[in-house]
């Protein structure tokens, strides 16, 4: 013992010496079982820690707040997910307008096609034929044609494997006529599309083409009606020098 | 030197049997250790200080294991177990910590 009352450390070194060898009584029993289940406790503890997952081992607390996070965080996520499908959505809205827009653009572009003579055309229609072997068939007779033809609805139309369009001319030439700069050679072979049996009439009314045809010498004409002709003769599409288009305006 | 056997006997059964600590005692059990480890650490200093007496060393490490274990259950029951393990743990770290400076200073004069 030292002064203040404690024993100096060499004596207590001293004393766990002598425990450790001394017998133990019946309640250092008792206290040395307390510490061997505390051992086996932390052991057992530590491995649970170790070992769990983390969920099944929280408490309920731990585990509603866990609970809410993952609801805070699907409830974002299910809104993000409606953001993305209503811009989804959109986009396809619009792209399938723009599709639309797209086959109505095709649409027109086919339809001008065949009026200015881009694009081949098939169909009903009639085929005249102009036999002229002493060539006293003059163009004036076959612009008649075309003029009758076109009043009686003719939408495309091909002379002799020349497209027939709006600035067509024909001119009489020696031995033939030319039409647009091509010289054709008799017979003519005028195929129209339309409505077979108004195209037909028209030509055949008394005093008309199969008329005026026949009463040149030597000439003869005949219709022929078809449900499908082909016009495939094609015209080079020509961009108009002077002419540009005029903003539309209502009036 | 039994205590120490016991203590090793302890380690080794732990590691040997990798026990899983049931579900209902889970929330307990770190708990009940940290208050053993208080009762122990107050049993060695008292027996440093030679007032050590087996009787009252049995009675307060279990009555602190069951004093810590009833805190957290009725914790758990209030709906505050979380904190309330919190401060125990708080409350025995301290007492531990000044039960393990008395040790030092017995053993080390330090």
């Amino acid at each position: 013992m030292t002064a203040d009352g404690q024993p100096s450390p060499a004596s207590t070194w001293r004393r766990i010496g002598q425990a450790l060898r001394a017998r133990p009584g019946s309640g250092q029993v008792v206290a040395a079982l307390l510490c061997g289940v505390l051992a086996f406790a932390v052991v057992a503890q530590a491995h649970t820690t170790g070992s769990s997952s983390g969920v099944s081992a929280a408490r309920t607390q731990d585990l509603l707040t866990i609970l809410a996070d993952l609801q805070g965080r699907a409830d974002r996520l299910r809104a993000q997910v409606g953001d993305l499908q209503v811009t989804q959505a959109k986009l396809a809205g619009g792209s399938a307008g723009s599709s639309a827009a797209l086959q109505e653009a095709r649409r027109r572009a086919q339809t001008l096609g065949i009026l200015t003579g881009t694009v081949a055309a098939r169909g009903p229609g009639v085929v005249l034929t102009v036999s002229d072997p002493r060539g006293s068939v003059h163009a004036d007779v076959l612009l008649d044609a075309i003029e009758e033809l076109r009043d009686a609805g003719a939408e495309a139309l091909q002379l002799s494997g020349v497209r027939v369009i709006a600035s067509t001319a024909l001119v009489d030439t020696r031995g033939g006529i030319a039409v647009d700069g091509t010289r054709l050679q008799p017979p003519y072979r005028l195929v129209a599309i339309g409505d077979p049996r108004t195209l037909a009439s028209a030509l055949g009314i008394p005093g008309g083409v199969v008329d005026t045809v026949a009463s040149q010498s030597g000439a003869h004409a005949t219709v022929t009606t078809s449900p499908s002709v082909s016009v495939t003769a094609l015209r080079a599409l020509t961009t108009p020098r002077y002419a540009r288009p005029a903003p539309s305006q209502s009036p | 030197m039994i205590v120490v056997l016991a203590v090793i006997a302890g380690v080794v059964g732990g590691l040997v049997l990798q026990p899983t600590v049931p579900l209902d005692l889970q929330p307990y059990l770190p708990i009940a250790v940290v208050a053993a480890l208080d009762a122990l650490f107050g049993g060695v200093r008292a027996w440093l200080e030679g007032i050590f007496d087996d009787k009252v060393f049995v009675v307060s490490f279990v009555g602190n294991v069951l004093v810590a274990s009833l805190i957290v259950y009725l914790g758990d029951k209030l709906g505050v177990g979380g904190q309330l393990s919190t401060g125990i743990v708080v409350v025995l770290g301290i007492r531990i910590f000044s039960n393990a400076a008395a040790i030092r200073r017995h053993l080390f004069r330090a």
